[in-house]
């Protein structure tokens, strides 16, 4: 599998991405000008402050050359991962729902955090969180977040949906929601599932070096949705 | 060219913390009985085709999801 992962000016966390894609497959750099990205396989919207994040973050970012191909690939099916910066991207080019919104504290929160992976978000928890979705409690993954505008907001009859769907991804631990998400949401999903984003970085946690290696498992589960 | 001001704000029933945070700081400054404080942004621009600032505003300058709009021709 070859990753291709977004580069716009202002991008901060494209390199560490590029890592964590190197451990589950192939990568390289997409500059935020490139039209064709044929021969990728999935897509990583990195983290960072694209364009400035002027006028809101990702707003100008969902305009960039290369997105057009993103959302292309995201309607063919491909994996399309948004980290943080990546996530307010994706919801402003509507490939995902909802929206963030500066932190309730208006504080920038930098932090680790515990993610709760929702387990009817199926293919999106790893293989080993399968096996015990059936029984025991849901997997869960320490990565760390660090965002201003990390407050996720979608009408409540969205949030409904998004429920009952299996659409909610990745939840903050009980207690420990770093900037007044509606309902703890951390990460959203489109309904076909290809399209993730969320808020904390996974590729700042892909080994035990660094802390935690439990990023690692967001970056597999995607790769698998591309098998 | 037509000059026309973009008034954004955030959608009634969002939690506006940079509001809160400001109406929360006025009264340590002497200012009593302010409430209700909003914080938006606005945009100032030139438009040849007037007519297409509505869809500017949807597609760019505010997210009808969480924002409002408002367009003051000048």
């Amino acid at each position: 599998m070859i990753w291709g992962v977004l580069q716009f000016p202002g991008s901060c966390d494209e390199r560490d991405a590029l890592h964590a894609c190197s451990l589950v497959g192939e990568a390289r750099l997409v500059w935020h000008e490139e039209r064709d990205l044929d021969g990728l396989d999935g897509v990583v919207v990195p983290g960072g402050f694209s364009y400035g994040d002027y006028l809101r973050a990702g707003a100008i970012a969902r305009f960039a050359p290369a997105m057009e191909a993103v959302a292309e690939m995201a309607a063919g099916g491909a994996p399309v991962l948004g980290i943080c910066n990546g996530f307010q991207v994706l919801c402003e080019a509507g490939l995902l729902p909802g929206a963030l919104l500066v932190n309730e504290g208006l504080r920038f929160v930098c932090r680790q955090v515990e993610l709760v992976v929702d387990p009817s978000a199926g293919e999106l928890s790893s293989p080993e969180a399968g096996k015990n979705a059936s029984g025991s409690s849901p997997e869960r993954l320490s990565i760390p977040a660090k965002h201003g505008e990390g407050r996720y907001y979608a009408p409540g009859d969205v949030l409904d949906r998004l429920e009952a769907n299996g659409q909610v991804a990745y939840r903050y631990a009980p207690g420990q929601n770093p900037n007044g998400s509606a309902r703890d949401i951390a990460g959203v999903s489109n309904e076909a599932r290809n399209v993730v984003g969320l808020m904390p970085h996974p590729e700042h946690a892909v080994d035990p070096l660094t802390g935690s290696a439990d990023g690692l498992r967001v970056f597999e589960a995607m790769a698998a949705l591309a098998a | 060219m037509a000059r026309a001001r973009v008034l954004i704000r955030p959608k009634e029933g969002i939690l506006d913390p940079q509001g809160k945070a400001v109406e929360r700081a006025l009264p340590a400054l002497g200012f009593e009985g302010i409430g209700h404080v909003r914080v938006g942004r606005m945009v100032e621009l030139e438009a040849e085709d007037p007519e297409r600032l509505g869809e500017l505003c949807e597609k760019l300058l505010a997210n009808p999801l969480i924002e409002d709009y408002e367009i003051q021709p000048l």
